[in-house]
């Protein structure tokens, strides 16, 4: 039973392994050295895709994808920074297609929304833990020798 | 009163949730608004498709309004839209090019035939190069462009006759009111 399971497995690591090597050997890009390749993986990968849109263009298969990563490989072979390949596919793309939304006026709650809850929580916390302490420092004061806690002045 | 905060939290919550389904069914969650509305059509030099030897430019169609129909004989949505193209098509008031986005040829003619075609022209672009820079990620797509060569209105997915009456005759009729 074991050994089937073991088989399985090594059937799949296999397949997913060949899968992947596959995926490379579909669209080859000529690379000129290891620094291009690592910088073009790096750049796609914070590129979406449009068609598969849960998909960075490094991993998707999309035909769309595919014909925006050799777009991409062209512009860094005519000398263009990272931001401006960028800049290139939000001018026909919107903002959509950056992974990493930039800070601007429609995105202020995406990045600091979490921010305010996670004050505004704390600030709760805070209020509470004082009205709490508050009501029980003139309560413990007069029971001090009380052992018994006495839990109804308790708000909560 | 403070025993009432929880819940409050809790119908907040649930109003949010509400929403957010509200939302997304009255939104395409595939649809990425088109940042070329209102900006020049780029530039574009394309075969027609029945006659590769002639080019038709951007500055050749300069002066009348018309729509690009961004369209493919593999794409299965173009085929529902196509039948709204033929009967809605030449009642716009505009005319009507037909791109033909990464297609064979000889299957884009054959499909035209099969279907009959609504186009006035047919512009191929084989390799989708152009398209990247219209901004095409998914026939079908509608472009409308003004008599400037400015598009002024982008439509992402098949044309419905609901679509034609609600968006695009309006925007036919703004460029006319502002047509002298």
């Amino acid at each position: 039973m074991n050994a089937v399971f073991r088989r399985a497995l090594f059937a799949l690591a296999l397949a997913l392994c060949c899968g992947a090597l596959n995926a490379q050997a579909i669209d080859p890009l000529p690379f000129k050295d290891h620094a291009e390749e690592t910088r073009f993986q790096q750049l796609t990968r914070e590129l979406r895709c449009l068609v598969c849109q849960n998909e960075n263009l490094a991993d998707s298969n999309a035909d769309l994808a595919r014909d925006l990563r050799h777009q991409v490989f062209e512009l860094m072979r005519q000398g263009k920074s990272d931001a401006q390949i960028k800049q290139y596919l939000v001018d026909r793309y919107s903002d959509f297609v950056l992974y990493d939304p930039p800070v601007q006026g429609s995105t202020l709650l995406l990045w600091f929304g979490p921010l305010a809850i996670l004050l505004a929580g704390a600030a709760v916390v805070v209020v509470t833990v004082r009205r709490r302490s508050r009501a029980q420092a003139p309560a413990s004061n007069q029971s001090a020798n009380d052992s018994s806690p006495n839990d109804e002045g308790d708000d909560w | 009163m403070s025993r009432l905060v929880p819940f409050f939290a809790f119908l907040l919550l649930v109003a949010l949730f509400g929403f957010g389904i509200w939302w997304n069914t009255r939104h395409d969650q595939r649809e990425v608004p088109s940042p070329l509305i209102d900006k020049p059509a780029p530039a574009y030099a394309l075969p027609k498709l029945d006659d590769p030897a002639q080019t038709v430019t951007r500055e050749a169609m300069l002066g009348k309004p018309y729509l690009i129909n961004v369209f493919a004989s593999w794409c299965v949505a173009c085929g529902e839209e196509h039948p709204v193209l033929m009967s809605e098509g030449q009642r716009v008031g505009v005319p009507l090019v037909g791109y033909n986005y990464k297609d064979e040829p000889d299957e884009a003619k054959a499909w035209l035939e099969r279907h009959g075609n609504p186009y006035g022209l047919v512009i191929a672009d084989r390799e989708g190069r152009t398209a990247i820079d219209f901004g095409v990620y998914g026939a079908p797509e509608t472009f409308l462009v003004d008599a400037k060569g400015v598009i002024r209105y982008k439509r992402i997915g098949p044309l419905t006759p609901e679509v034609i009456e609600r968006e695009l005759k309006p925007a036919i009729a703004a460029l006319r009111k502002e047509a002298p």
